[in-house]
């Protein structure tokens, strides 16, 4: 990298000083002492990379050793009984394992179609003058913090779904059995639909990513065999992009398996697995918000450790799987269409 | 038509069958029909704000602290402080290491099998969820400490930020060309002081937007400071006391069932989303100005 390796102090001739300007003398003069400072340098920059690392590990070391308790009481069964009784010591996580799943799901499924649909009219079709300001409108979706959607979703949302969305789904779709019961609004429905918002940015801003690393030629090659423009996108760059955008819903899920104060706000807190969209859940996010900071008993509180750290793990893997997924695509190599 | 035979590839006079166009133009409506979906909810997040907060922001709510519940009046002075007071401590620890770290992967871990670990290792981190966060700084600070405190609120939020400090640090710093180190190197100055005040500093606008970004990322987050800050109802500038803060007592305003609390949590969002547009605003500002002033 050709960085000069001085030896030691070296004697600066006064001739030389006389000419250089007062700038370049002082950084000769100071040269001697460049080795150990910069060593320091070196070794403090070191120290804040590497407590990035001790971070991470810091989290692994937290959540596994506060849980141990928990885990030797319940092994892997933990995970599949659905009992949680803080009174008579009895915790079972299924319950917000079902919650955050169907919830994270019901999210994505309402997210996805949106999200790819506007980046597909802000990368494809929007003309260019709205393509940045639309972009940023849609990133503005991100910035607002999690505890404003779940405010906004219990004073408007809410009431919306229980007087208008719930009774129509009720009547027309009822047989499904999804839309059942009393129509409360609070619930995995309104849970669903606060995470698809706070989704949608996330999916569509890496959707736009990947969309923009393929290739113009591929689209002109395309409109030039005379596709409309809808096949064009179709065939030349969804084809081409749909390893990355996969990568993009599954950050999503990432999201939305996280997410912890909208939900907590809206989905009505009952431990219980229900059918129906219109009860009310739990997610293992929220019970850890609820219940940790007044969890009596170490018992229940290395429970709710153990509820964090099955969240911590899952998060992980499908963040790393997204990763891997997105950069297939955005690091030069498209994946190979199997026209 | 034998004439057009001889020209087999000029389809310009085919016509695309009906089924085609029309698919393309319902798909379009469809793309259209999204964006215009996606921005509902924007703008009756904002417009909502706007609507029920501003009525609520007068002095009061600006410069005193919560009433009981149920009596009128009072406001969330204490929760605007401890949200700045929280970050203020957050910033003072992740920032310098978020830096530290960006200068680590740029200038020393480029290309490195261990700068790769740190790299990664940041994203992982970037992607934990913000209540795992608050578990683990509960374990750090709180149960060593003995109770809830503003430092363990401020060491949560901290641990939020380092990772996206580092990562748009280490891209600011890779944007500088290699030319402009190097004659500083062939000036003598040695090669702490050409990172600090060289690479850095003509880095600098896209640093302060990577710290801006995190900042505004962490300043509405609630799920860490739920047993960390835990929230207090009167004055705390004690590192080691519980401490309010604006995100915490808009979740508890807004879970009560008290009408006078609701409109509260309503101004305290609408405070908290200003807060918010304009660091994100002023980083759009900065970001415009051009990430790498006089590098050229």
């Amino acid at each position: 990298m050709g960085v000069p390796r001085l030896t030691g102090p070296q004697p600066v001739p006064e001739q030389a000083v006389a000419v250089h300007t007062a700038t370049h003398s002082q950084a000769l003069i100071h040269a001697g002492d460049s080795r150990r400072a910069d060593a320091a340098f070196f070794y403090a920059m070191l120290a804040c990379g590497c407590s990035v690392l001790a971070l991470v590990g810091l989290i692994v070391y937290e959540l596994i050793t506060k849980s141990s308790l928990s885990w030797h009481a319940f092994g892997w069964k933990f995970f599949f009984r659905s009992d949680w009784d803080p009174v008579n010591d009895q915790f079972g996580a299924l319950p917000f394992v079902y919650g955050t799943i169907v919830s994270s799901i019901l999210a994505l499924l309402i997210a996805v179609p949106l999200a790819v649909g506007v980046a597909v009219y802000i990368t494809e079709m929007a003309p260019r003058w709205l393509r940045g300001s639309l972009a940023f409108t849609t990133e503005l979706l991100a910035a607002i913090p999690s505890v404003i959607y779940g405010l906004w979703a219990i004073f408007v949302l809410v009431p919306l779904l229980r007087q208008y969305l719930q009774p129509w789904l009720a009547k027309y779709l009822g047989w499904t059995g999804l839309f059942e019961g009393p129509p409360y609004g609070i619930g995995m429905l309104a849970a669903g639909i606060i995470l698809a918002v706070m989704v949608v940015p996330i999916v569509s801003s890496i959707t736009r990513e990947v969309m923009t690393a393929v290739p113009q030629q591929q689209r002109e090659a395309v409109l030039a065999l005379g596709a409309t423009r809808w096949e064009m996108i179709r065939t030349g760059v969804l084809r081409n992009a749909r390893a990355g955008i996969m990568g993009g819903v599954i950050l999503g899920l990432g999201r939305a398996l996280g997410e912890t104060m909208a939900v907590t706000m809206v989905i009505g807190n009952r431990p219980e697995i229900a059918k129906s969209l219109f009860a009310p859940g739990y997610t293992m996010a929220s019970v850890i918000a609820n219940e940790f900071s007044e969890a009596t008993g170490d018992l229940y509180l290395s429970a709710l450790v153990e509820v964090g750290l099955a969240l911590f793990l899952v998060t992980i893997i499908v963040n790393i799987v997204a990763q891997l997924l997105v950069w297939t695509v955005t690091r030069g190599t498209p994946a190979r269409s199997h026209a | 038509m034998p004439e057009k035979t001889m020209l087999p590839a000029d389809f310009s006079d085919a016509p695309i069958s009906l089924w085609r166009r029309g698919l393309n133009f319902l798909v379009s409506a469809a793309a259209i029909g999204a964006v215009v979906v996606v921005l509902m909810p924007l703008g009756a997040v904002f417009g909502y704000l706007i609507y029920k907060g501003i009525g609520s922001i007068n002095w009061a709510f600006l410069t005193q602290i919560p009433k009981p519940p149920g009596e009128a009046g009072g406001g969330m002075a204490n929760a605007i402080a401890g949200s700045v007071y929280i970050l203020l401590i957050a910033s003072s620890m992740g920032v310098p290491l978020g830096i530290g770290a960006g200068i680590y992967l740029s200038e020393y871990g480029r290309g490195t099998r261990f700068g790769n670990l740190i790299r990664f290792t940041a994203d992982v981190l970037n992607g934990v969820p913000s209540i795992i966060v608050g578990i683990v700084a509960y374990g750090l600070v709180v149960l060593t400490q003995g109770h809830f405190s503003a430092l363990a609120g401020g060491v949560a939020l901290a641990i939020m930020m380092v990772p996206t400090i580092t990562r748009t640090t280490e891209e600011m710093l890779l944007l500088v060309p290699q030319a402009v180190r190097e004659a500083a190197y062939g000036l003598g100055v040695s090669r702490w002081r050409t990172t600090l005040s060289i690479t850095l500093r003509t880095a600098t606008s896209g640093v302060i937007t990577g710290v801006m970004l995190a900042f505004a990322r962490v300043a509405g987050e609630t799920a860490p400071l739920l047993f960390t800050a835990f929230g207090n109802q009167y004055w705390n500038w004690k590192l080691e006391q519980p401490t309010a803060a604006l995100s915490l007592q808009i979740f508890t305003y807004a879970i009560s069932p008290f009408d006078e609390w609701h409109r509260q949590a309503w101004a305290g969002a609408l405070i908290l989303i200003v807060l918010i547009v304009t660091s994100v605003g002023a980083v759009r500002l900065v970001a415009n100005r051009g990430m790498l002033k006089g590098a050229n």
